[in-house]
């Protein structure tokens, strides 16, 4: 039997849940056996290459690109997790969400003490996604099936609740894996 | 008057005396009614109404509500559970509680309620209202992005300290905390008075003590909110 495929992707986060996926440390081996990884920074695979069991989303959505990223997962994933309080409530890139762009823009580039920016350039290529007018939470922009609270969840949390859906069962945490820091 | 008075929380009887109010004789028997801005040695006042119960059948704030002979309370139960869930994820989405790096966390009655009643995140869509801070007092700060407008502090300065250094003003979604001066350094305000040491969550913060009880050690890391006064029975 094919093995369930799970993909993970770190939006407006710091990658710390997936150092938390990390650290969930030899049962990554069990892991393994039950999974397969699909687009992930874990395997480097940049494409879905088929329909996905789980999507574990790190972080929130700050730019257009977070946004697309987002939708591609709710549309690749039959269960969509956000992981972590930045995809829950923005976490803190969501801290500039009372501050106009312009101001966030200014102090990033120009104002800022340790900034060096002798052309006085703010980076505008094409290239470059455009950024949102505040962070938005996973579930202000798809709908979400899960939530995993934590900065990060630990290792414990997200093991707890993969265990849980490759056995078909809905996720119940316990008092001490529900942590908001 | 020495006289008992008897009724039922969630079938199971509990005596009381006249005079007490449903989460005194609650607390007593050691069964708990969660609550967010009661706090004993406060004058209730019934804002947050975390502690709604239904006393036969009529919805009332455990706090305020005195007891009376043969009424059935009922308290732990899937409806009002879901109530309080409802009230609580208020709080979360209409201030901005950034609990991970918030010195309270872990000590934070707001999030301990949540903890206790399972919440992984607020069902309602989160506001980011634009919020003050006051960190001109040397040794507390006001962080008005956490405060939940539970009165603590005002009760507490108006009746303990005898300073009323804090006031409501404003009202319904605009109304907030403030202080009897243009800051808090302007008040009289004292870190040794009650209303420092009230907040249930981390809106007044005494400077300089924040992250001193290690992750793991912290009053709801283990063990739930009301586990002190559940361990009574």
């Amino acid at each position: 039997m094919e093995k369930p495929k799970v993909a993970t992707t770190s939006l407006a986060g710091c990658f710390g849940c997936h150092m938390s996926l990390l650290d969930i440390d030899d049962r990554i081996l069990k892991l393994i056996e039950l999974v397969d990884f699909d687009k992930s920074p874990i395997d480097d695979i940049k494409n879905f290459t088929g329909r996905c069991a789980v999507g574990i989303v790190e972080g929130g959505c700050c730019n257009e690109e977070n946004v697309h990223v987002l939708q591609d997962f709710r549309k690749n994933c039959d269960i969509l997790i956000s992981c972590g309080d930045c995809a829950i409530d923005g976490g803190i890139p969501a801290m500039r969400n009372n501050i106009p762009l312009k101001e966030c823009f200014d102090e990033a580039y120009h104002d800022g003490p340790t900034v060096y920016n002798p052309n006085n350039i703010t980076p505008n290529d094409k290239e470059l996604p455009l950024i949102l007018n505040k962070v938005y939470p996973c579930h202000h922009v798809v709908k979400m099936d899960y939530h995993l609270p934590g900065c990060p969840p630990s290792a414990d949390t997200l093991w707890e609740a993969l265990v849980a859906l490759l056995s078909n069962k809905p996720i119940e945490l316990p008092y001490e894996l529900i942590k908001y820091d | 008057m020495d006289k008992t008075i008897t009724f039922k929380i969630d079938g199971v009887d509990v005596k009381g005396f006249p005079g007490q109010t449903i989460m005194e004789a609650a607390d007593a028997a050691g069964v708990y009614i969660p609550r967010l801005c009661y706090l004993k040695d406060l004058t209730p006042h019934g804002s947050c109404r975390v502690c709604t119960i239904k006393v036969d059948g009529r919805a009332q704030a455990a706090c305020t509500q005195p007891i009376a002979e043969g009424v059935e309370v009922e308290n732990n139960t899937a409806e009002l559970n879901e109530k309080r869930r409802d009230i609580i994820d208020m709080f979360f989405v209409e201030g901005n509680h950034f609990c991970m790096f918030c010195e309270k966390s872990g000590n934070c009655e707001l999030q301990a309620m949540a903890y206790r009643l399972g919440i992984c995140a607020p069902k309602y869509p989160f506001q980011f209202p634009d919020c003050s801070l006051d960190a001109t007092h040397p040794d507390l700060f006001i962080d008005r992005n956490r405060c939940i407008l539970c009165g603590r502090c005002v009760n507490a300065s108006k009746v303990i300290d005898e300073k009323s250094v804090f006031e409501f003003v404003g009202r319904g979604a605009a109304k907030k905390i403030a202080v009897n001066a243009d800051t808090l350094a302007g008040t009289n305000m004292a870190v040794s008075d009650k209303a420092a040491g009230v907040c249930p969550v981390g809106a007044i913060i005494k400077k300089r003590v924040g992250f001193e009880v290690p992750v793991g050690k912290r009053l709801y890391d283990t063990e739930p909110i009301g586990s002190d006064i559940e361990a009574k029975q």
